[in-house]
C-alpha cells in the first residue's frame, strides 16, 4: 500500500502539484486520469522518487520515503517495476536480456535460474518465443509486453505504469490492460497507472484518481465514475458522444 | 551563472560515479563493451590521420629547410619532436572528441530521451556509475591508441621523407634519433592520462544531463565537442607550462 500525504511540486515557478493525498491499495489497479499537463506524469515520478517532493510525504508500506538514506531508497526502488511510456528498453540488449536485467543486477541466482524465470516471465505475457530479437524489431504491443516482463521479473511490490497503452491499437491495448490487471491481482502488488484511456477506465479502474491542475479533483471507482456530477470529471470522461451514451446505457442498466 | 552551475554539476557527476558501484559481473561486460567501441573502433582513423598527418610534417619541414648547413637529419629530429610533444597526444585527443565525444554524448542523450536513463534509476542502479565508469575505465587504455599514432606518425614521416626524396632514410633516422630525451615520452603519456579522463567525462556530462528530444541529442553532442576540445586546449597548455618549461 502507498499513501500519498500533501504533496506539493514545483519546477521554479511553475506549481505542478498542490497538495495531492490519496492511498493506493495492494492488490487493486489503482488509475491516475487527467488531461495532459494536469501533472500525472510529474505524480508518478514523484512517487517512484525520480523527483523529490517540495512538500508531503510518501509511505510505503510503513515506510516514509524521506526518511530512508541513499541507499535504503536505492533498495526500495529495485522493489518497483515501471513500465514507461516509450517501453524504455535498453536498445543494444536482446528482449531476453532486457528481461533478464534486474535479475543480473540485484540477485545472485545462476544462469540457468535466472533464464528460467525469463522464460516463464515472457511466457506470461505471451512472448515465449521472442527471447533473442532485439527490441527494435519488436511492434508497440510486442515492446510494452516485453517491459511488463521486465518490471514484474523480480518480483516487485510496487507496480508503476504511464500511459501503458498510448500509441496501441484498441486490440493491442486490452490486451495490456487486462495483462496488468491480471498481474496485479496474481502477483498482489499495488499497481498505479497513468492514464487518459477510457477504455481501460472502463475496463481495470478499480480505484480512480482524477487530476486537474495539480490538484486531487476527484477519487472513486469505474462503477461510480457514471454517476458522478463533478463537472471537470464529466468534461473529461464525456468528451466523445460514445462514452455519452455509454454512460446512458450504463444508468438504465444500473436502474 | 549557468558556467558555474555547470562546472558544480560535473565534478558532482565525477564524485557520483565512484558511488555505489554497479556488480562487477556486469560492469566487466561494459568495460569490454565500451573498449570494443571507443578504443578499437578507433584504431582505423587514428591510424590513418597519424601516417599522413606524419608526412605531411615531414614534408612542410623538409620545404622549410632551405639552408644547405642544417643536416637533412633535422627533418626526422622535428617530426619525431611534433609527433610524440603535440601531434599525437593533443592533436588525436581534439579528434577523438569528435569521434568518442559524440558517440558517448548521443549514445548516452539517446538513452535520456527515451528513457532508459529513468528505467535505471527507477531500479535502483546508480545510472551515472553504471553509463560512464566504464567509459572512464575503457580510455585508460587511450594512451596504447596514442602509442599506435606516434609510432605511425613517424613511421609516415619516413615514407615521406624517402619517397619524396627530402632526405635519406639514414638522414631521417638519424634525426629521429638524435638528442632522444625519455621524459618526453612521459609527459606526452600524462598528458594522455589527462585527456582520456576529459574524454571519458566532459561528453558523458552532456549526454546525461541534456533535456529535450532528438534535436537537442545531436545540439548535446556539438556542444560536448566545443567544451571538450577547449578544456584539452586548456589542459595542454597548463600541463605543458608545468611539466616542461
Amino acid at each position: 500500500m502507498i499513501e500519498v500525504n500533501d504533496i506539493h511540486k514545483s519546477f521554479g515557478d511553475a506549481k505542478i502539484l498542490k497538495g495531492i493525498s490519496t492511498t493506493f491499495e495492494k492488490g487493486k489497479t489503482n488509475l491516475v486520469i487527467g488531461q495532459s499537463g494536469s501533472g500525472k506524469t510529474v505524480f508518478l515520478k514523484t512517487l517512484l522518487g525520480l523527483y523529490t517532493p517540495d512538500q508531503g510525504s510518501i509511505i510505503y508500506d510503513g515506510t516514509d520515503y524521506s526518511d530512508l538514506s541513499t541507499d535504503e531508497k536505492s533498495n526500495l526502488r529495485s522493489k518497483m517495476g515501471m513500465v514507461f511510456q516509450g517501453s524504455a528498453l535498453f536498445d543494444s540488449m536482446s528482449i531476453a536480456e532486457n528481461v533478464k536485467f534486474p535479475l543480473r543486477m540485484f540477485t545472485k541466482q545462476s544462469k540457468s535460474e535466472m533464464n528460467d524465470r525469463v522464460d516463464l516471465v515472457l511466457k506470461r505475457v505471451n512472448l515465449g518465443d521472442a527471447h533473442n530479437k532485439l527490441p527494435s524489431e519488436a511492434s508497440g504491443g510486442m515492446q510494452k509486453r516485453v517491459a511488463i516482463a521486465r518490471a514484474i521479473v523480480n518480483q516487485p511490490k510496487y507496480l508503476f505504469c504511464d500511459e501503458p497503452n498510448s500509441g496501441l491499437d484498441p486490440k493491442t491495448a486490452t490486451v495490456i490492460d487486462n495483462l496488468i490487471q491480471e498481474i496485479t491481482h496474481e502477483y498482489d502488488i499495488t499497481t498505479i497507472i497513468n492514464t487518459h484511456d477510457m477504455n481501460s477506465v472502463m475496463e481495470i479502474g478499480q480505484k480512480i484518481i482524477f487530476l486537474k491542475d495539480g490538484f486531487k479533483e476527484w477519487e472513486g471507482s469505474n462503477k461510480n465514475i457514471f454517476k458522478t456530477d463533478n463537472e471537470a470529471v464529466t468534461d473529461f470522461v464525456y468528451s466523445s458522444d460514445l462514452f455519452k451514451r455509454v454512460q446512458k446505457m450504463y444508468l438504465e442498466e444500473d436502474q | 551563472m549557468s558556467y558555474l552551475h555547470n562546472i558544480g554539476q560535473y565534478f558532482l557527476m565525477i564524485k557520483e560515479m565512484f558511488r555505489k558501484p554497479t556488480k562487477w559481473s556486469v560492469m566487466r561486460h561494459l568495460i569490454f563493451k565500451d573498449i570494443d567501441d571507443l578504443i578499437i573502433n578507433s584504431i582505423g582513423i587514428v591510424a590513418f590521420i597519424a601516417f599522413f598527418v606524419g608526412g605531411v610534417v615531414t614534408i612542410q619541414t623538409a620545404l622549410n629547410i632551405s639552408n644547405p648547413l642544417i643536416p637533412k637529419s633535422l627533418v626526422g629530429f622535428a617530426t619525431r619532436q611534433s609527433v610524440i610533444l603535440e601531434f599525437a597526444p593533443t592533436f588525436i585527443s581534439v579528434i577523438m572528441a569528435g569521434k568518442v565525444g559524440s558517440f558517448i554524448t548521443s549514445s548516452i542523450g539517446t538513452m535520456r530521451v527515451t528513457e532508459q536513463i529513468d528505467a535505471l534509476e527507477v531500479m535502483g542502479i546508480n545510472a551515472i556509475n553504471y553509463l560512464v565508469f566504464p567509459k572512464f575505465i575503457a580510455l585508460m587504455l587511450y594512451p596504447f591508441l596514442i602509442s599506435i599514432a606516434m609510432f605511425l606518425g613517424i613511421l609516415g614521416g619516413m615514407a615521406a621523407c624517402v619517397f619524396g626524396g627530402f632526405a635519406s632514410l639514414d638522414d631521417y633516422i638519424a634525426g629521429v634519433q638524435m638528442d632522444f630525451i625519455p621524459f618526453h615520452i612521459v609527459y606526452a603519456f600524462i598528458k594522455t592520462f589527462v585527456f582520456a579522463f576529459l574524454l571519458a567525462t566532459i561528453p558523458s556530462y552532456y549526454g546525461y544531463y541534456m533535456k529535450g528530444g532528438a534535436l537537442e541529442v545531436g545540439k548535446a553532442s556539438t556542444t560536448s565537442f566545443v567544451w571538450t576540445s577547449v578544456a584539452i586546449i586548456l589542459l595542454n597548455y597548463i600541463l605543458t607550462q608545468m611539466l616542461l618549461s
